[in-house]
């Protein structure tokens, strides 16, 4: 960290500074980019559908209306959504929200804990067998998830958990690989005197991990647990397989039926970016909790 | 990783010093051993280890959605042998992936040195990191919405200066090259933190070094941190191309394989084997030769920039 200190005072010894400008400049551009379509979704789901197709280069909400977000959560009678050109079918995000939540909180909480005491079985505690059982759940890293998830299809078919949360959640409650990878590698780093200190207190392992080793680990398991989080939350695929019926139904999944029940002449964008905003904020917020975490750690997922 | 093999030594040191514990000692161990892997280890075998080897059988029988399948041999294989829809799924997620990859990491790399040298602030990494918090469905519909041929802000804005526009989901060429500009965008930030953490462990005296020969910014990043971060980038490839290599979300959303077969990408086509000609033996065959390649993939990148990496050591 100190060395980038003195790497951008360096060039301050060969007169104008026109490498940084050129620098910030492109640096700039690439923050617009990154940032304009976040703006231009809030833009279009505050203007009024129909009168958005009108004036479409107009910066600002178009008629600004919340008629998008009423859609959304089933607020507006047909009536009012055919007056500004949305979709009148009933979409319940409410729901969608509900399930989101509950599938990437339980899916969170189990895997980061499973897969942390894994974890820790595989870095620090010795027995039989245990580098080759480490290999063996690594191999699965390099196995497109396709591939299971076609037998988990029938298989979840068969325990009779279609069109159920626990169906969507069961997959991924116990552990992935990425998961145990990541946490492996922090337990790698600590110090044995840690372990070995609480063990002549006479503490046993269990509590040396959960009173010693997991307080010690608050950063990387938040970080794991947002990463965690995120990509519950955004799965798409999995959800799509077990969970199309509106009581089992995702965020993503229903995004993608609002999307392919919208007209195909005149979509309800309004409406669409709406619940892309509603299906963006409670991660955008969790991000805001602990995004300086996951920014400064997420060098342990492989590359630290 | 090089972090990972300089710790083994003191490991080492300490499993000589604790080699006088008594047997009831390493029985305890390895029973808790066994409590703290047992739910990991059940998920495994539940959902990773059977359900791969039940794939494999699948790949053999003509399974079907409903019902179970039968043994029929080769003939899935033989069948992707002579599919031309097999064939043209690989050719388009090949160039999917080239497209992607290839702009991704080049940008990634830039943002990276560009963050390191510009500024520490944990915000505008933050910022940069923006896209990847969001679902790929959604990112897909901002990205549908604003590609949009008569209305979309990026067709209004290339009509404004005069430029004819573009139907860039609606036609065959454009169809694919859009589907990876856009999640190159969703990806960047996060593809960029992790090269920024490989720069971080770059020790600074070989900048100073440099510095004090009369090096370039521009010899600096060739000499020093190009070879010195080949084995992350190795690393970052590997997790990045097998990620690529599973586009699905972006397609289903948006082009669903279209126009024609323009987008009808490896995992989409398996997609619709399965759930829409309920053909789950096919599709098992076609997930098969996926792995298989994904594997080789991932070996042959591994070996290819190891062979020639000058690592820190």
């Amino acid at each position: 960290m100190g060395w980038a200190e003195e790497a951008t005072s360096r060039p301050r010894r060969r007169g104008p500074n026109w490498g940084r400008v050129a620098g910030w400049t492109v640096l700039s551009l690439i923050l617009l980019i990154t940032l304009f379509p976040f703006y231009w979704m809030l833009r279009t789901a505050l203007s009024t559908n129909n009168a958005m197709y009108l004036d479409p280069s107009n910066p600002l909400p178009v008629q600004f209306s919340w008629g998008g977000f009423r859609r959304v959560f089933g607020l507006a009678s047909p009536a009012e959504a055919a007056a500004e050109g949305g979709t009148t079918g009933s979409i319940h995000f409410w729901l969608y929200l509900r399930n989101s939540v509950i599938v990437s909180t339980t899916i969170t909480i189990g895997q980061v804990l499973f897969s942390a005491m894994a974890a820790y079985a595989f870095a620090r505690l010795r027995w039989r067998g245990r580098d080759v059982v480490f290999f063996i759940f690594l191999t699965a890293l390099t196995i497109p998830p396709i591939f299971v998830q076609l037998p988990n299809f029938i298989l979840i078919r068969d325990l009779g958990l279609l069109n159920s949360l626990a169906g969507i959640i069961l997959p991924s409650f116990f552990m992935t690989p990425f998961a145990i990878f990541f946490m492996r590698q922090f337990f790698l780093g600590i110090s044995r005197e840690v372990e070995e200190a609480a063990m002549l207190d006479g503490a046993g392992h269990v509590r040396t991990f959960f009173g010693i080793i997991v307080p010690m680990s608050v950063s990387p398991i938040l970080t794991l647990s947002v990463l965690t989080y995120i990509t519950s939350w955004g799965d798409y695929f999995w959800p799509l397989l077990v969970g199309r019926a509106d009581n089992a139904r995702v965020l993503t999944v229903a995004l993608g039926i609002f999307q392919s029940q919208t007209p195909q002449t005149g979509p309800d964008w309004a409406g669409l970016m709406a619940g892309t905003i509603v299906s963006a904020v409670p991660v955008l917020l969790i991000f805001l909790l602990f995004g300086r975490r996951l920014v400064d750690n997420l060098g342990y997922s492989g590359v630290k | 990783m090089s972090e990972a093999s300089r710790r083994r030594p003191s490991r080492r040191a300490s499993t000589t010093q604790l080699a006088g514990l008594s047997l009831a000692q390493r029985r305890r161990e390895a029973r808790v051993a066994l409590a703290f892997v047992a739910p990991a280890a059940i998920g495994f075998i539940v959902f990773y280890l059977v359900p791969s080897l039940r794939a494999l059988w699948f790949s053999f029988t003509n399974q079907n959605l409903v019902g179970s399948g039968r043994f029929v041999g080769g003939r899935n294989y033989a069948k992707l042998v002579a599919d031309p829809l097999f064939w043209n799924s690989l050719v388009v997620t090949v160039e999917y992936v080239a497209i992607n990859i290839g702009v991704q990491t080049v940008l990634a790399i830039a943002v990276a040195v560009l963050l390191q040298r510009l500024t520490r602030s944990v915000v505008i990494r933050g910022l940069v990191l923006l896209p990847y918090l969001v679902a790929n469905v959604v990112v897909a519909l901002v990205w549908f919405w604003m590609l949009d041929y008569s209305t979309g802000f990026v067709n209004v804005l290339l009509e404004a200066v005069g430029v004819d526009k573009v139907a860039f989901f609606g036609n065959e060429v454009t169809a694919i090259p859009t589907i990876a500009l856009i999640n190159v965008w969703r990806y960047l930030g996060y593809t960029s933190l992790l090269i920024f953490a490989g720069l971080q462990t770059i020790p600074k005296d070989y900048y100073e070094a440099a510095a004090i020969d009369g090096a370039s910014e521009w010899r600096m990043f060739t000499s020093v941190t190009m070879p010195l971060l080949r084995p992350v980038l190795a690393l970052v490839l590997v997790i990045t191309v097998v990620g690529s290599f599973q586009i699905f979300d972006t397609v289903a959303v948006t082009t669903k394989g279209g126009p024609v077969n323009a987008t009808r990408v490896i995992y989409y086509y398996i997609y619709q084997q399965a759930f829409e000609r309920f053909d789950l033996g096919y599709a098992s065959a076609l997930a098969a030769v996926l792995v298989v390649l994904l594997s080789a993939l991932a070996y042959l990148q591994l070996k290819l920039m190891r062979s020639n990496s000058s690592d820190l050591a």
